[in-house]
């Protein structure tokens, strides 16, 4: 579970000690791990035998580069083939129409089509000064139709009157003839959740399609989906047709395989991602990052912008100072571990990391896990006001009554505060780097044992 | 809506080549390469995963089929196997009916249906004669609690309900206190979802569990984790983070009426071996059944319900 791509085709390649151009076998033999990997990350089948014979295709006969192993070269070339099937570039939702332009959202149940809706609604008004409408067509579950409303009011967007008894085909008809009417850019249709299979429902989805004739519409799918998703999005494009697809839950640490699958199969580009329950929590589509999580490579990117965004601003800036004057003490350092919290834990953040295979396997041997940053709170809990501002004060006895207040052992103890004292070493060297080198830095060094 | 419907789809092309692969193998014991492989890809598409579906494969790998065996027999060897290792899981929900209240917590990821399972479980309790209390834990979500309201009025259960964004640990306590008060039989706490990855949001959750134990240090006796079937290799990771932080007992499985079959279920029972309770098969309050493991393997490897 802990080893990246890259070790195990490591692995694969140091039994085979060979250089220059890949060979046929070397190549099935890489490809056989690039399988499991892709599976393991949820990639549908059918998509990862294509994406196989393609990486094929393209790494039999590669000169491997000189400077570069050959586990890691065909991890070069799965990953470009990985970005180039994913799609390179963002693409933007399409509102070249006659105003009103409807958008319609479908998607099987609980995807988060109603949550998007208000986050694209709240995205088209702020970002691009559109007007926007938004029309609940969910007449089926309980709550619906109130529930978007409910989240019309927490962004100030408008929500078409409920009538009650209205069908889905009327509700929509009636949204874009009140966005044509009162002037409206945007018109964004929510409808209730369904079932790949359910043909009725089905057949539903395209009377609103036909009679409003959307300009989008976008198949709003979980990032956690497994196989089903080449299932799911083959049918809402056969049966409705979709122009572009929404993956929600990117904030979970689902590997997101379902991405490719659904990409594979309809050719419609994803064009957002939902990143939170909040309503501001969407963002453009990056393919290199989901790639990165695909292949278990880690995403430094992902790191920096995730650890830029939790830490407050100028927490950071106050850490970076007292870590240049030599004055980070222990309250820091417990800071320093509730934010690792905060950002999912260690291994929500080893899952960001570049290159860290052997480090993950070190610490799934050493059993580090979250658990352990809970007992260092723990252990700095104990301390007393003093003991924090002074790592001087901790002297063998005053060590074992900390390791005893908090259910430690004087081990424990002892290893936090050579952690300490590593921590703010490396701080003090990285100041230079700015906050987030700061912040990289301290997070690193929390990492060694 | 017929969901056996889709048992028979999209396993035409890996079907073909077990048929073929059964053909050869027919009288020199064993089945063929082709024929394991087209097997285990059935799995693999079930989302049981590549590992397990790997092991399973090399368990009957070696297996002597008799002469007249064809695809079906080798299908429901295989679907025997997977039953065999779900079959200690199967255990239907069972509130104490000595508690007043027996309190169940349920919870989980965003839109996996924690409410719909609610009113569901509601109605099969109340069929039984039991009083209902809800509590409309999920503070956040616009219009959760209205969405609750509706599964109470539908099950005829009272519902207990806070402010928006009030704390659910002081929602929960109160509704306990309610439910001690009326005389209630079970008391089910509906949670906002939550992705297990969030440190903050699991920690809310382990602080309805504290404050709810203030009451009864026993409570909750139940903790349901309600999983969607559509999920994939992370609903592993759920299970664990969740069990964790909550004390799971039980889960259960949900939309097993669409497309999507639920095999990652087969390596949670393997490491985890937590009952799952009842299965989501619809919309509608009577779309709970409970969890039949020889239903669900030969569902997994495409063959229909019954033998
Ligand atoms: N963490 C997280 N939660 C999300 C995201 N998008 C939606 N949700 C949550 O997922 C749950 C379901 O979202 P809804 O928007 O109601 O889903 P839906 O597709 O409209 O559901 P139905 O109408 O019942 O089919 C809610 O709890 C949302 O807060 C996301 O990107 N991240
Ligand atoms: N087809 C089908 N749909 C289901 C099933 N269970 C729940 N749903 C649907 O899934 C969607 C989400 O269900 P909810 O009960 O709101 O899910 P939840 O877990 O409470 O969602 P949040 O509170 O937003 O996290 C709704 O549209 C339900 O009708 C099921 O077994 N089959
Ligand atoms: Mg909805
Ligand atoms: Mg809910």
């Amino acid at each position: 579970m802990f080893e990246t791509l890259t070790a195990k085709l490591g692995d694969v390649f140091e039994r085979l000690k060979r250089r220059g151009a890949l060979a046929e076998g070397d190549v099935d033999a890489a490809l056989r791990e690039v399988r499991v990997a892709l599976l393991e990350a949820d990639v549908a089948l059918p998509v990862v035998k294509d994406f196989i014979a393609g990486v094929k295709l393209k790494a039999i006969g590669q000169e491997v580069i000189r400077s570069v192993s050959p586990g890691q070269m065909v991890v070069k070339i799965v990953h470009d083939h990985l970005i180039d099937t994913l799609g390179a570039t963002a693409v933007e939702i399409n509102l070249r129409a006659v105003p009103p332009v409807p958008i319609l959202m479908v998607g099987l149940q609980g995807s988060g089509k109603t949550t998007t809706t208000a986050k694209l609604a709240l995205r088209l008004t702020q970002r691009d000064k559109k007007k926007v409408l938004m029309a609940s067509l969910d007449t089926r579950r309980p709550a619906a139709q109130e529930q978007l409303a409910v989240l019309g009011q927490q962004t100030g967007v408008v929500t078409l009157p409920i009538i009650a008894g209205q069908d889905p085909v009327a509700i929509a008809r009636r949204a874009v003839e009140a966005g044509a009417r009162e002037g409206y850019d945007v018109v964004l249709l929510d409808t209730a959740g369904r079932l790949a299979i359910d043909d009725e429902l089905m057949a539903e989805a395209a009377a609103v399609r036909d009679a409003t004739k959307p300009a989008e519409t976008l198949l709003v799918a979980d990032a956690m989906t497994g196989q089903d998703a080449v299932n799911l999005a083959r049918a809402f494009n056969e049966k409705i047709g979709i122009t572009g697809i929404v993956l929600t839950r990117v904030d979970g640490d689902a590997r997101g395989g379902a991405a490719l699958s659904m990409r594979a199969v309809t050719g419609r580009p994803i064009k957002l991602i939902g990143i939170g329950e909040k309503l501001d929590a969407i963002d453009v589509f990056h393919p290199d990052r989901i790639a990165g999580r695909i292949l278990g490579m880690g995403d430094i990117v992902g790191l920096v912008e995730k650890a830029a965004e939790t830490v407050e601003k100028e927490e950071a800036e106050k850490l970076a100072r007292k870590a240049a004057k030599g004055e980070f003490d222990f309250d820091d350092m417990a800071a320093q571990l509730r934010q690792l919290r905060k950002m999912g834990g260690l291994s929500g953040v080893m899952g960001l990391l570049p290159g860290v295979g052997k480090i993950k396997k070190q610490m799934a041997e050493a059993k580090v896990d979250d658990r352990i940053v809970r007992r260092q709170e723990a252990i700095i809990g104990s301390m007393t006001k003093a003991e924090r501002r002074d790592v001087r004060l901790l002297n063998g006895r005053r060590r074992r009554r900390i390791a005893k207040g908090s259910g430690t052992t004087v081990e424990e103890v002892n290893r936090l505060v050579k952690q300490y004292m590593e921590m703010g070493r490396m701080m003090k060297q990285v100041t230079k780097l700015g906050q987030k080198g700061v912040m990289r830095a301290g997070m690193a060094s929390l990492f060694r044992r | 809506m017929n969901w056996f419907r889709r048992l028979t789809s999209g396993l035409a092309r890996s079907s073909n080549r077990l048929v073929e692969g059964i053909a050869r193998a027919v009288g020199r014991g064993g089945l063929d390469a082709a024929a394991l492989e087209a097997l285990e890809e059935a799995l693999i598409a079930a989302d049981l995963g590549p590992s397990v579906a790997s092991r399973l494969i090399d368990g009957i790998r070696n297996r002597r089929f008799d002469k007249g065996a064809d695809e079906v027999a080798v299908r429901e060897a295989l679907a025997e196997e997977i039953a065999a290792i779900l079959a200690p899981v199967a255990r239907p929900f069972a509130p104490d009916p000595a508690r007043r209240p027996h309190v169940v917590l349920v919870v989980g990821v965003n839109g996996s249906g924690k409410t719909t399972t609610i009113g569901k479980l509601a109605r099969a309790l109340a069929a039984d004669g039991r009083r209902i209390i809800l509590a409309a834990g999920d503070t956040f979500r616009a219009a959760a609690v209205s969405q609750l309201r509706i599964w109470g009025e539908r099950t005829g259960s009272r519902v207990v309900s806070g402010a928006e964004g009030a704390d659910p640990a002081a929602l929960a306590f109160e509704a306990l206190q309610a439910a001690r008060a009326d005389g209630a039989d079970v008391l089910m706490i509906d949670t906002a979802g939550r992705l297990h990855n969030k440190t903050d949001l699991m920690a809310e959750l382990a602080k309805v569990v504290r404050v709810i134990k203030k009451l009864d240090p026993d409570a909750p006796h139940d903790v349901l984790l309600v999983l969607d079937a559509t999920t994939g290799q992370n609903a592993l990771a759920q299970v664990e983070t969740f069990r964790s932080m909550v004390a799971v007992n039980g889960l259960v499985v949900t939309k097993l009426d669409g497309s999507a079959r639920g095999g990652v279920l087969v390596a949670i029972a393997e490491k985890f071996a937590l009952p799952v309770v009842a299965i989501g098969v619809g919309e509608g309050v009577e779309d709970l059944s409970a969890f039949s493991p020889a239903e669900f393997a030969r569902s997994l490897l495409g063959l229909s319900p019954q033998i």
